[in-house]
């Protein structure tokens, strides 16, 4: 079954990520006032430039590219559609027999938690866009008993999907052998109003998906304080 | 002598009664959960359901060749294709429907082998 080489997948990543934000956290856990904060994972770059004679160093981190895709509702939905707010994402299928009817049963008790809160958002594109039309989508979200404006089930062109899926980190790839014709990584992904990725959790896993929950306040507090 | 026949018969089954959690691991879990709760809206439960007492006859065939087309269950009406476990022997799917029919809340009646081989006798062909 296909599940294994999801696991593989996992086990590859996870590690990775899991030691960068360790690194990171002893950077970013400092920032004065010894608040809790998430570290912004991802591949990052120290650019140098002058400033007044002086050289100035500048962190640029991995950064979600803009994307344009259409949910349920036929409406388009991009990154201005997440602007200023928190949203979590995920890849998935609607025909998939392995690990996604866990991840949405996971991913409904994000979405039961902060359903009253419209600075959280769900995002969950499909990986099989010609099966999983925006009419097949939307009988799934109706299914689910979710609002269309609190989370969004995307479909779009296939290559687009594919190549953001890679940008978020989560490994995605059509494979006839694997049971349902693909394997995905069924991970959720934390993405902060600027676009960065902010945590990452196994989305067949109750546990990390506790932590998930227990992580987005974090991220609301942040923006409270930009606000001000 | 006769104490080792019985230690081997008991053993024999404590394992079956194990079969039918294996078989529901390996099959059934992924979309119906380990709790049998099912996802939803979108795949019923198999927890306190009352789909299981009322179609108790047709069970194995619905396992065996899975479901497609509209059912309702505790109400609710779901409607998503279940895909067929072809492979699975008559005794697999006796222990896997007593293992549903007395776990996860439920109450019912446990098959008998030679019940489950005569339903399968009977499944509707397509």
């Amino acid at each position: 079954m296909n599940r294994n080489s999801n696991k593989s997948f996992f086990s590859n990543l996870f590690p990775m990520l899991a030691l960068s934000a360790l690194l990171l956290y002893g950077c970013n856990g400092k920032s004065g006032s010894g608040e809790q904060t998430l570290p912004i994972l991802g591949e990052r770059q120290v650019v140098e430039r002058q400033v007044n004679g002086q050289t100035v160093e500048d962190t640029t981190y991995l950064t979600i590219p803009s994307f344009a895709f259409v949910d349920q509702d036929s409406q388009q939905v991009t990154n201005q559609t997440f602007d200023n707010k928190v949203y979590v994402t995920d890849f998935f299928f609607t025909t998939c027999p392995t690990i996604c009817p866990k991840m949405k049963t996971q991913l409904l008790r994000v979405y039961d938690k902060y359903k009253d809160d419209s600075d959280v958002l769900l995002l969950s594109h499909t990986i099989d866009p010609e099966h999983d039309s925006v009419a097949v989508l939307k009988d799934f979200s109706e299914r689910l008993g979710v609002s269309s404006t609190k989370w969004h089930f995307v479909t779009g062109d296939r290559d687009s999907i594919y190549a953001i899926a890679e940008k978020y980190l989560v490994p995605v790839q059509e494979d006839a052998g694997a049971a349902g014709n693909f394997t995905h990584g069924g991970h959720f992904m934390l993405i902060d109003g600027n676009r960065h990725i902010r945590g990452v959790y196994d989305g067949t896993d109750p546990a990390d998906v506790d932590q998930l929950i227990n992580d987005i306040p974090l991220l609301l507090k942040e923006k409270q304080h930009e606000k001000k | 002598m006769g104490l080792g026949a019985l230690t081997t018969l008991t053993q024999c089954f404590t394992d079956k009664q194990n079969e039918g959690q294996r078989v529901y691991a390996a099959n059934c879990a992924s979309c119906h959960m380990d709790d049998g709760s099912g996802l939803r809206g979108v795949i019923p439960p198999l927890a306190n359901s009352d789909y299981l007492a009322s179609h108790r006859k047709q069970l194995p065939c619905l396992v065996r060749q899975g479901i497609n087309g509209e059912i309702t269950v505790n109400g609710i009406s779901y409607n998503r294709p279940m895909p067929p476990a072809e492979k699975l022997r008559a005794d697999e799917i006796a222990n896997l429907l007593n293992y549903i029919q007395t776990n996860f809340g439920n109450h019912n009646d446990r098959y008998t082998m030679q019940e489950v081989k005569e339903y399968l006798q009977y499944c509707p062909q397509y």
